[in-house]
């Protein structure tokens, strides 16, 4: 079943173009790559799925169980199911882990809850739940308590930009578990990248290009990208080879 | 209403179980409004005091040595919806001492109720002392709290206060602490404030490092709400040798509250190193963002990120 569809999806940041229309589907429980070389418009694309501030005003549509998302604001999409997981996780000072991880959860038995999460994404509960979300933690830990507070909400559907963003390598394959788990239970995934490894996790993928989706399929052949640098279209925004993993 | 009665009151007020600082090793002093109702003293704490007509006077002193191990517990307040409580503290804490003090105020069904308290602490050479104020008030806004207090450090003297206002509202707060730090001594002072309504908060903290190696941390976190306002002048001035210190200030404004923040730092020495930082304005968007990616309320959300900044 067709979870979200995006229908010749188009957006001007500044009056330039960012998105020129893009059209993509997602099914229910899978796992899908969203890849392309920097400014191609990948995290764009996921704000304005998840309908963050300044990326509403778009033509197209996006189409969610088959409703438009269209005029609803950030909590009214979490509330329907949707889900982001930044590339850079905000710092919260004072706010504990315990709190954070169950902010958006249904239950009465919240710590309870915040402790699986975290055990799932690799951090031990007792080292964790009572620190606060802010700068005493590395960028790596907040990523995993990000992905912790997102496996505890049990969304329909996850926009994961850049989850291997300051992961160190042991801490990767627990986050790619927890991807897993989430498929597992049902959730769609969505994992906007630029790195091989991740796209690995997916079993689909798009790849954007200035705006534009220019090939989708298999996540090999997709992954051809990698190996010859875009070579698809004649646009000349080359991905850095810094971030091509 | 018997003293017993009143220290119950008090107590129960501030959300304390009266069995938890009842108990034989914990020393307390409990004041409603100019009427000590309640005390307990442990080896190494003297206290003595006196009543006045608007309030009380009274010296607490550590000695020399001495090491407090369970917090002391001090309560003052007012049932009354109306009042003066005037508190005169004398706080000695003597070489190599160490304690902390949870001191609460409470003034839950304040009308019109001034609670003033003007305190002299010193904390001598090697001493160790922290105070966490914490204060509960109604809903009304009728209280207007005036602490002021200077402090003196000596060498290697560490001192510690935190003031905490997040439940009721606040009326008006007038803060002001005054401290000059000797050589290799610690000051951190924190305050944590929850305006809202038609609250004002002024507050002014200094600390002067007068000695080598002095450090200093002056906090202050304060969300307001409504038609609250809020200023903060807080200054540490670094008149030595490898002195170091941090002025940080943020204060989160919602609907039509004013907030002002005014730091000053002054460095008289050039081996010395003071810095400052405020922020002033909404919550911040991406954590507003990720919250309501989660599915909380605008609402919800902010309430937990005040609830962080102030916890």
């Amino acid at each position: 079943m067709t979870l979200l569809e995006v229908r010749n999806l188009a957006l001007q940041l500044d009056d330039k173009q960012v998105l020129g229309g893009v059209s993509a589907d997602f099914k229910q429980g899978r796992v899908y790559a969203i890849v392309g070389p920097n400014g191609a418009g990948k995290s764009t694309l996921a704000n304005v799925i998840m309908g963050l501030p300044g990326y509403t005003e778009f033509q197209g549509d996006i189409l969610y169980r088959g409703e438009s998302l269209k005029g609803l604001a950030v909590d009214e999409r979490a509330r329907k199911g949707l889900t982001l997981a930044w590339q850079e996780p905000a710092r919260f000072e004072g706010l504990s882990v315990h709190k954070f991880v169950t902010a958006g959860a249904k239950t009465t038995n919240g710590r309870d809850l915040a402790a699986a999460a975290l055990r799932q994404v690799g951090l031990e509960p007792a080292r964790y739940l009572n620190r606060a979300v802010d700068k005493t933690l590395s960028g790596g830990e907040r990523k995993r308590i990000e992905l912790a507070s997102i496996l505890a909400i049990e969304p329909a559907l996850v926009l994961m930009d850049e989850p291997d963003s300051g992961i160190d390598v042991e801490a990767l394959d627990q986050m790619f578990e927890a991807i897993h788990r989430l498929k597992e239970k049902g959730s769609t995934v969505i994992l906007i990248t630029h790195s091989r490894t991740v796209l690995r996790q997916a079993e689909h993928a798009y790849l954007l290009c200035d705006g534009r989706v220019i090939d989708e399929g298999p996540v090999n052949r997709i992954g051809q990208y990698f190996e010859n640098r875009c070579a698809l279209c004649d646009h000349t925004n080359e991905p850095d080879p810094q971030e091509v993993i | 209403m018997s003293d017993a009665e009143l220290v119950q009151r008090l107590l129960e007020s501030v959300g304390i179980k009266p069995s938890h600082v009842l108990s034989d090793d914990v020393a307390r002093l409990e004041v409603h409004q100019n009427h000590v109702v309640g005390a307990h003293l442990v080896p190494g704490l003297e206290v003595d005091t006196t009543e006045r007509d608007d309030g009380i006077e009274a010296h607490l002193r550590l000695t020399p040595g001495a090491r407090i191990e369970r917090p002391i517990h001090l309560c003052f307040g007012m049932l009354p919806e109306k009042g003066l409580q005037r508190i005169v503290l004398e706080i000695d804490v003597e070489e190599d001492a160490s304690a902390q003090v949870l001191a609460h105020c409470t003034f839950p069904n304040a009308v019109e109720v001034e609670h003033r308290m003007d305190a002299r602490i010193r904390i001598a050479p090697g001493a160790t002392y922290s105070y966490y104020e914490r204060h509960v008030h109604g809903p009304g806004g009728g209280v207007e709290v005036i602490p002021h207090a200077t402090v003196e450090l000596g060498e290697g003297a560490r001192f510690k206060t935190v003031f905490e206002l997040i439940k009721g509202r606040v009326g008006e707060m007038d803060i002001a602490y005054d401290a000059v730090c000797q050589a290799r001594s610690v000051l951190e002072m924190l305050a944590r404030v929850s305006a809202s309504g038609t609250d004002k908060v002024r507050i002014h903290e200094k600390a002067r490092l007068a000695g080598e190696s002095a450090r200093a941390a002056l906090t202050t976190n304060i969300a307001l709400r409504d038609d609250a306002r809020a200023e903060v002048f807080n200054t540490i001035i670094a008149d030595a040798p490898r002195a170091r210190g941090h002025v940080d200030c943020k204060e989160i404004v919602q609907d039509r509250a004013v907030a002002k923040a005014v730091p000053i730092v002054e460095v008289n020495d050039p081996t010395a190193h003071v810095t400052h930082e405020a922020a002033i304005g909404s919550v911040d968007s991406k954590q507003l963002q990720t919250l309501l990616s989660r599915g909380l309320t605008e609402d919800e959300a902010v309430d937990l990120i005040i609830e962080g900044m102030l916890s």
